[in-house]
C-alpha cells in the first residue's frame, strides 16, 4: 500500500494504482472522498482540483504515485473562511464546479489574505463554471478578502 | 373563483404534498427538480411560510416517480409558478386542518387559534401543544377548492434576506451528484464515430476480464473499478469496427443565399398559423444568426441503474422522470409501473442535455448485467459528440419608419430546427440516444414544428413593442444536420438578440436615442418600462460604448434590462464586456439579497389586481 495523508488524516492506497490518476484513487471505495470531480480529465477546467503539499494540483491527470507520503486537501477538509464565505453567499449553481473552486481560492488565500479583485480573478482563472455563477465568487471572496 | 393550482388539481390528496413527522419536522414533497436554481430551496421557504414554521424544519423531497406528485418537466422557468403554487396551497390547507384539530383540543374556535414555528396558542391557553402533537394521523383530505392564504404582506421568509440554499454545502464537500453514488459495476458506452454508423464487427473477447453488454450497435463494458472501466471502454474502442449508414451529415445553410426548404408560419394571435404571410414594403433591413450551441456541462452525463427481479430502479438527473419513465419501459418492453425513477442531481442543466439518454444507457447495461448497481458515466467525448445541441438559427428583420422617426411597420421572418425533442410517451419516437442503435431499434421522432404559444423556434419573436403593422413569421427547417433539442430559452436567445440589436439600428437610422427610441414603443407596458428606467438609472445612462437590451421572458414572465459596456482592442479586435447592470423584475422573489449592489437592481413587485 502507498501512504500519504488525506485531510490530515493517514490514508493509502493500493500500489498498482500508482499510475493511476489521484482522481480516480481518491474517489474510490478504498479512499472514499467524493469532493474532487472530474470536469474535463485535460486540466483545463479545474473541477478535480486538490492540494498537494499546499499547492494546487490536476488530480484529473497527476499520477496517484505522485502524492506518496505527501498531504491532500480536498474541499472536503477545507473548514476554512474561504469555504463558509462561498457557501453562505449562495456562490454556484449546479455546485459541481464548486469543490475545485474552493481549492483554488484557498490556495490562494493562504498565500495572499487580502487579494486584490484582479489577483482573485488571475487565481481563479483556471475554474470554469458553466452556469455562470462566476460575479458570486468574486463578489464573495472580494467581501471575504476586504474583511 | 381562482382555480386550483393546476399540480394540485391533478394531485389533489394532501398526503401526497405535506406530511408532518413524529419529532417537528415538515416534508414537502414536489415533481420538481434541483438544477442549479434553487427551486427545492425556494420552495421550502415557502411551505415554512405558509405553515408558520421555522424554515430548518422543512426538508424538501424532489422528484422520485411513486413518492412525488407528477409534475411533468422541470422547464421553462415555471417551477415557482407551478409547484411553488400548488405547495404554498397544499400548506394553507394543512395549515387550517391542524388548526381546526387545535381548536377541537383546545375548546377554541379556529379563527381564536394562534400558531407560532408549529406551537399552537390561543385566549387562556396553557397547554402545550404542536403541529406534531395533532398529526398522529394523515390528513387524508382531498383538495377540492382554495382556501385562503397568508397575506404577502404579513411574510417573514418570502421575499426576505437571509435565504440560503440548503444544498450548497453537501454540494461542497461530499457525495451529492448521481456521479458520486456507490455502485457494484462502474460502466461506459463504446460509441460509434456518429448517429449514422453502425457495428459490423467486435471481438467478444477483448473486454475480459471486464463486462461486455452488445445489443446491436449499443456497446458497453463495465467493471467494478472505475478506471478499468474507462481502460477497457478504449481497448473494446480499438478493436470495434463500424460501417456508416446514410450520406455523411452535410452542412445546412439558413441565410437567403442557399436556404433549406423552410414551412413558414406567420403567427396569428401569438401562435403559428399556416395562414399566407402579408408582405410589407420594409425600407431596413437587418438579419442576425446564432449557431449550433452545445450545453457543454462541467460534468459529462451519468445515470445509476440497477435490474433486480425484472424491476428497474434508475438514479439520473433527467427533467422530467415521469415521462422518462414510459418512454424507457416502451423501450425496455416492460410496464412503466416496473420502473421507479429517483432524480439526483446532475452538473450544470440548461436544457435536453444528455441526462435523459445516460439513463436509457444505465438500464440497458443494468438489465444484460441484472443483480448489480450499475453507475454509467459517458465521457467528455460523449458528451460533445452525441448530447442535442440548441438549434442554429438565422432572423432577418425589416422596418420602415414614420416621418417622425418612430416605427411603421415591422417584420420579423426566423429560421431554424426544432427546440423540443425531449422523450415523451406522446411522441410517436423514441427521442433517447440509445434506442436506435439496438438490435430492435426505435427512431427518433421525426422534427415536427411546435405551434403553441411561445416555444420552440418562435419563443420571444413576438417584440414586446407596440407597432402600428407588423408581420412575426416562424420558418421551420426540417432536415437538422445534428441533433437539436432545447437549450436555455429556446428560440428567445436568438430573436431577443435580433429585436434589440435591429431596435439599436432603427434608433441610430431615426438619430434618435436608443433609450428614447424604445420608451416611445412600450406603450401600455408599465413593468417594461420600469426596468428599463431602473437599469438607465443604475448605470447612470448610455453614454459611450454602452449599448441596451430590453426583454419579457415568453412576454409573460420575468422583465429585464440589461446594459452592457463593450470595448473593443484596436490591435487585436478583441471583445471585451467590462460591464454589466442589470434591472429585473422577476415578480415576487422567494428571497433577496441585502448588501450594496452596483451593479443589479430587484425591481418591487407590484401585484396586479387578483394577483
Amino acid at each position: 500500500m502507498i501512504p500519504f495523508r488525506l485531510n490530515g488524516d493517514a490514508a493509502q492506497f493500493d500500489s498498482g494504482d500508482r499510475d493511476t490518476p489521484l482522481l480516480y484513487v481518491l474517489r474510490s471505495p478504498t479512499v472514499g472522498d467524493m469532493t474532487p470531480k472530474l470536469g474535463c480529465g485535460g486540466e483545463l477546467c479545474g473541477a478535480c482540483r486538490v492540494l498537494v503539499d499546499g499547492e494546487p494540483a490536476y488530480a484529473c491527470t497527476l499520477p496517484a504515485g505522485a502524492v506518496e507520503g505527501r498531504h491532500v486537501e480536498t474541499a472536503a477538509g477545507l473548514d476554512t473562511p474561504v469555504r463558509r464565505a462561498l457557501v453562505d453567499a449562495n456562490a454556484t449553481q449546479c455546485g459541481h464546479c464548486l469543490p475545485g473552486i474552493v481549492v483554488a481560492a484557498e490556495a490562494l488565500f493562504r498565500s495572499n489574505p487580502k487579494p486584490a479583485r484582479a489577483e482573485i480573478a488571475a487565481a481563479l482563472d483556471s475554474q470554469l463554471c458553466r452556469c455562470g455563477s462566476h460575479p458570486r465568487v468574486l463578489r464573495a471572496l472580494v467581501d471575504l478578502g476586504g474583511e | 373563483m381562482t382555480p386550483l393550482p393546476h399540480a394540485l388539481a391533478a394531485t389533489p390528496s394532501l398526503d401526497r404534498w405535506i406530511r408532518l413527522t413524529g419529532d417537528g419536522d415538515v416534508i414537502a414533497f414536489t415533481g420538481k427538480v434541483e438544477i442549479g436554481q434553487g427551486i427545492l430551496s425556494a420552495l421550502g421557504t415557502i411551505v415554512a411560510e405558509e405553515l408558520d414554521v421555522a424554515r430548518r424544519r422543512v426538508q424538501v423531497v424532489s422528484a422520485h416517480t411513486g413518492h412525488t406528485p407528477n409534475e411533468g418537466v422541470t422547464a421553462g422557468s415555471m417551477s415557482i409558478e407551478t409547484s411553488g403554487a400548488a405547495l404554498r396551497q397544499a400548506s394553507a390547507w394543512a395549515r387550517r386542518l391542524l388548526l381546526q384539530r387545535a381548536a377541537a383540543r383546545l375548546g377554541l374556535a379556529a379563527d381564536e387559534v394562534t400558531v407560532a414555528d408549529g406551537e399552537l396558542g390561543g385566549e387562556g391557553v396553557n397547554e402545550r401543544l404542536t403541529y406534531w402533537d395533532l398529526a398522529d394521523q394523515p390528513f387524508d383530505f382531498e383538495i377540492r377548492h382554495r382556501t385562503p392564504e397568508k397575506a404577502p404582506k404579513a411574510y417573514r421568509l418570502v421575499g426576505h434576506d437571509g435565504q440560503r440554499r440548503i444544498d450548497i454545502l453537501a454540494k461542497a464537500t461530499g457525495p451529492a451528484f448521481v456521479h458520486d453514488a456507490e455502485a457494484e459495476l462502474h460502466a461506459r458506452v463504446v460509441r460509434p464515430p456518429s448517429l449514422r454508423h453502425r457495428l459490423t464487427e467486435l471481438d467478444l473477447d477483448v473486454a475480459a476480464p471486464g463486462r461486455l453488454v452488445v445489443d446491436g450497435s449499443f456497446v458497453a463494458v463495465a467493471h467494478p473499478v472505475e478506471f478499468e472501466a474507462e481502460r477497457l471502454a478504449r481497448r473494446v474502442a480499438g478493436h470495434a469496427r463500424w460501417r456508416r449508414i446514410g450520406p455523411a451529415p452535410r452542412g445546412v445553410d439558413l441565410d437567403e443565399s442557399r436556404r433549406e426548404p423552410a414551412a413558414a408560419f406567420p403567427l396569428r394571435n401569438g401562435v403559428p398559423s399556416p395562414t399566407p404571410r402579408r408582405r410589407m414594403a420594409t425600407t431596413h433591413r437587418a438579419a442576425y444568426s446564432r449557431p449550433f450551441l452545445m450545453h457543454a456541462s462541467i460534468a459529462p452525463s451519468a445515470a445509476v441503474a440497477a435490474w433486480r427481479d425484472g424491476a428497474l430502479e434508475i438514479e439520473c438527473s433527467s427533467q422530467g422522470i415521469e415521462p422518462l419513465r414510459h418512454v424507457i419501459a416502451r423501450v425496455l418492453g416492460i410496464d412503466p409501473d416496473a420502473i421507479e425513477i429517483r432524480h439526483v442531481a446532475g452538473a450544470g442543466c440548461y436544457g435536453h442535455n444528455g441526462a435523459d439518454d445516460a439513463a436509457l444507457d444505465a438500464a440497458l447495461i443494468a438489465r444484460a448485467l441484472p443483480g448489480q448497481r450499475v453507475l454509467l458515466k459517458w465521457s467528455r467525448e460523449d458528451e460533445h459528440g452525441f448530447e442535442p445541441l440548441g438549434p442554429a438559427m438565422h432572423i432577418e428583420m425589416g422596418a420602415s419608419l414614420e416621418a417622425g422617426g418612430g416605427i411603421a411597420e415591422w417584420t420579423h421572418d426566423v429560421y431554424g430546427f426544432t427546440h423540443v425533442a425531449r422523450p415523451s410517451p406522446r411522441a410517436p419516437g423514441v427521442d433517447l440516444l440509445a434506442a436506435r442503435f439496438l438490435a430492435e431499434p426505435f427512431e427518433p421522432t421525426p422534427a415536427r414544428p411546435a405551434l403553441g404559444a411561445e416555444v420552440g423556434i418562435h419563443r420571444n419573436a413576438l417584440p414586446i413593442y407596440s407597432f402600428p403593422n407588423q408581420e412575426v413569421t416562424k420558418h421551420f427547417v426540417a432536415n437538422a444536420p445534428v441533433r437539436t433539442s432545447a437549450l436555455r430559452g429556446l428560440g428567445a436567445h436568438g430573436n431577443v438578440f435580433a429585436i434589440e440589436s435591429f431596435m439599436d439600428e432603427l434608433a441610430h437610422a431615426a438619430g434618435k436615442d436608443p433609450a428614447d427610441f424604445r420608451r416611445r414603443h412600450l406603450q401600455h407596458d408599465p413593468r417594461a418600462t420600469a426596468v428599463l428606467e431602473a437599469v438607465l438609472d443604475l448605470c447612470g445612462g448610455l453614454a459611450g460604448n454602452r449599448g441596451l437590451g430590453l426583454a419579457r421572458y415568453k412576454n409573460r414572465q420575468c422583465c429585464a434590462a440589461v446594459v452592457a459596456e463593450v470595448s473593443v482592442d484596436e490591435e487585436t479586435a478583441r471583445i471585451r464586456i467590462p460591464r454589466l447592470w442589470i434591472a429585473a423584475d422577476a415578480g415576487r422573489a422567494s428571497s433577496t439579497r441585502t448588501g450594496s449592489p452596483t451593479n443589479w437592481r430587484v425591481v418591487p413587485f407590484r401585484p396586479c389586481r387578483g394577483a
